[in-house]
């Protein structure tokens, strides 16, 4: 098989494109320059970019580098920022495999004459019953990206490889360490890649869009602090409110970004729970689907139990048996099955009345 | 060590702008230099005097082909450090501003946008639009600013378009009598005669790789008494203008290249021309694919054509798996190409600047090289069409 490996620089990748090697495949290493800007490490440095293309050095493979940054400022940067300005909490990360290595790195690899495109995500590609392909959890449960990969269909799975998904991140690194890869021991990659750490996601913010401050409000309406910035603030969050401490422990419940006065409102843990949510832009791997599932909320949450019914097209309503805290809107919701194996689809959280 | 193919024997070497092969006369005449004859020139004993001599007389050469004073010839470490040299040491001397045209190679446009400097636009070939340099400087005249330095290439190196650097000189000292005026040659030297373009200028860059001489040498010529302040402080070599142990062998060794690159220049240009001729009719045969700039504007060895509806990322990926060698815009440090500066100063569309792509000629140039060039780059680009077409249909 020919193979298009996206490698970043790190170690689950250098080994996912060891691994394709050793297998016999024809395999050529492909780093994507996403980000022109300021980065630590991500997947967008000049020194993952020599990391990739030392390890592929290594390996015995051919490594190129493709410029798909105006891609990625539409389609992953631009996105971030408005989301911030509407009150929402973007996933970038997800909007990046969405629309940079599972579209346009697997089509610049499908016009290139590649059979698939692999990557060093921790998920496996598995299959039904009934021969149909379906997008599982990885070997590794602490690890496992499938939350992320939630957008990838089937038909898209048949062009898709995730040599490392079977593996521990332990085994991972103990393969690099006996090919003597130098990303043996490099760190996982934090945070989001086009925002370096040193300035912070504010400073980034406030480089784009103007930050305005907001009252931070209780549920009556009264004042009792202050935020400088109200595009930071997610909902859920209980830190840096301006509140004064001593009390019982507040979480932000609404979050008011409209023009004429931003406000933060907050509440007590009891006033983030819900018993449904709302969810717009599902893709599915497969079929659209209604029944009984599990719903994860973000890339390490645990999966809770629900109930899917349909609510018009990609959208849909999740019952929780008990109550559960609201997602912020914006986050990606995945839908697992019951076993809690595979992936069923996702989509994003709708902003649900306070 | 390497795995790599062999290149030499495989390819279809097309990248002749980004470097090309030494003459073999030229590693001869360094190997010396570096072998037995190691001596520092800058020492007092009879070995290093020895060395000073083949110092001296290369510069001869190179005075010579260039139609300057040998003093005038500073050697450095290279066409990127000549660059700086002439733009930065020249601001740095005397105040100022720094004035170059919108297309100049990133190792003059980077250090004029570091000082502040001023842009000048571009014509549709690529050339510097000489009404605007003189609007551009009378304006900084009357708002009472200092031209430090004017730089304005001889040849682009994306594109191939010559400028007329007697014309842009006329303009240049009856519009900023004070600037000195620099040019950057990197890409003129194998098919410009540099004799030619000296008398008109103050300041002139050359690196040597690009005639067939050593990697890591560059030339700057400083002329008409001007004095642009050292990049390198330190033992005071090339009178105090570049301090830094001399390079014998790479003085040697671009001397050699230089006088043969003189010598042959017009053969080679006249066969070069039909090479290139023959490749751009074949190419802008194919539908949708045009010159960027008509060839009658540059020189023999750039052929540089836009193919429509195509990334040039991807048709370079398909010459590299059938071994011809081209490239589309300048990498960035990533490797990665960079969108094209000079396309976008050109006012090319996206749609159009996205298949760009850059096919440069030399003096190892031969015919079969064209024919397997236009056989696949013909190929690939029908199988990217294919492609495209199919996955669209599937959609």
């Amino acid at each position: 098989m020919r193979v298009m490996i996206g490698m970043s620089g790190g170690v689950d990748s250098s080994v996912a494109a060891a691994l394709l090697h050793e297998q016999g495949h024809d395999v050529v290493g492909v780093t994507m320059r996403l980000w022109g800007g300021e980065s630590d490490t991500g997947c967008c440095s000049v020194s993952d970019v020599d990391d990739a293309r030392r390890v592929a050095q290594q390996i015995g493979i051919e490594h190129v580098v493709f410029n798909f940054s105006e891609e990625f400022d539409e389609h992953v940067v631009q996105p971030y920022v408005d989301a911030h300005q509407s009150g929402i909490t973007p996933n970038p990360c997800i909007e990046c495999n969405r629309h940079l290595k599972f579209d346009r790195l697997a089509e610049r690899a499908d016009e290139l004459g590649f059979d698939a495109v692999a990557t060093g995500h921790h998920a496996r590609i598995g299959s039904h019953a009934n021969g149909r392909l379906r997008l599982e959890r990885g070997a590794d449960l602490a690890k496992d990206q499938s939350y992320v990969l939630h957008m990838v269909t089937a038909a898209g799975l048949e062009h898709t490889s995730f040599p490392i998904g079977h593996m521990t991140k332990d085994e991972v690194r103990s393969h690099a360490a006996r090919l003597g890869l130098r990303t043996a021991g490099k760190p996982d990659s934090q945070d989001v890649c086009f925002i370096s750490r040193a300035d912070g996601r504010e400073h980034f913010l406030g480089n784009r869009i103007p930050l305005r401050s907001a009252r931070v409000v209780d549920r009556s309406g009264s004042q009792i602090g202050e935020v400088p910035s109200v595009e930071m603030v997610t909902l859920g969050q209980r830190r840096g409110l301006g509140v004064p401490g001593g009390g019982p422990v507040r979480y932000v419940i609404g979050v008011d970004v409209s023009d004429d006065e931003p406000t933060v409102v907050i509440g007590d843990a009891d006033d983030l729970l819900v018993s449904s949510q709302k969810v717009h832009s599902m893709t599915w791997v497969d079929e659209p689907f209604e029944g009984d599932a599990l719903a994860q909320t973000s890339a390490h949450g645990e999966p809770r139990p629900c109930r899917v019914t349909s609510t018009g097209d990609r959208e849909l309503q999740i019952d929780w048996g008990l109550r559960s805290t609201r997602i912020a809107p914006g986050q990606s919701v995945v839908l697992y099955d019951p076993t809690n194996t595979w992936v069923i689809g996702g989509g994003i959280a709708e902003r649900s009345p306070l | 060590m390497s795995s790599l193919k062999d290149v030499e024997t495989l390819s279809t070497y097309l990248d002749h702008a980004a470097t090309t092969s030494m003459h073999p006369e030229v590693l001869d005449a360094m190997r010396p230099w570096q072998e037995t004859l190691f001596a520092n020139p800058s020492g007092s004993h009879r070995a290093a005097r020895a060395a000073r001599k083949a110092v001296d007389e290369a510069r001869e050469v190179i005075a010579a082909e260039l139609g300057v004073q040998a003093g005038d010839v500073v050697f450095t470490g290279g066409g990127t450090e000549s660059d700086n040299y002439a733009i930065s040491g020249s601001v740095r001397a005397r105040g100022g501003t720094a004035v170059c045209s919108a297309v100049e190679h990133h190792a003059v446009l980077d250090p004029v946008e570091h000082h502040a400097g001023r842009t000048v636009a571009v014509t549709a070939d690529a050339r510097i639009d000489v009404d605007d340099l003189r609007c551009v400087l009378d304006s900084m005249t009357s708002a009472g600013q200092e031209v430090a330095v004017v730089s304005v290439m001889a040849v682009n190196n994306e594109v191939g378009s010559c400028n007329d650097i007697a014309e842009v000189a006329s303009v240049v000292r009856a519009h900023a009598p004070n600037a000195w005026l620099h040019t950057d040659a990197v890409q003129a030297a194998c098919w410009v005669d540099l004799s030619e373009l000296t008398p008109h200028v103050d300041l002139l860059s050359l690196s040597a790789h690009k005639f067939g001489g050593p990697k890591g040498v560059g030339i700057t010529v400083v002329s008409n008494g001007v004095t642009p302040e050292p990049l390198m402080r330190g033992g005071g070599q090339e009178r105090g203008r570049r301090s830094g142990t001399i390079d014998v062998a790479g003085a040697v060794g671009t001397a050699t290249a230089l006088h043969i690159t003189g010598s042959q220049r017009a053969t080679a240009s006249q066969r070069v021309t039909s090479l290139r001729d023959e490749l751009l009719d074949a190419l802008t045969a194919i539908d949708g694919v045009t010159e960027t700039v008509p060839r009658s504007r540059t020189v023999p060895g750039i052929a540089h054509i836009c193919v429509n509806d195509l990334d040039s990322e991807a048709l370079l990926f398909m010459l590299d798996e059938a071994d011809v060698y081209a490239s589309a815009a300048s990498a960035c440090a990533s490797g990665a190409m960079e969108s094209s500066h000079v396309l976008s100063a050109l006012g090319l569309s996206d749609d159009v600047r996205r298949g760009a792509l850059r096919l440069s000629l030399g003096h190892t140039s031969s015919s079969a090289d064209i024919d397997r060039a236009i056989s696949v780059i013909t190929n690939s680009i029908g199988q990217l069409r294919e492609r495209k077409a199919a996955r669209k249909q599937r959609a």
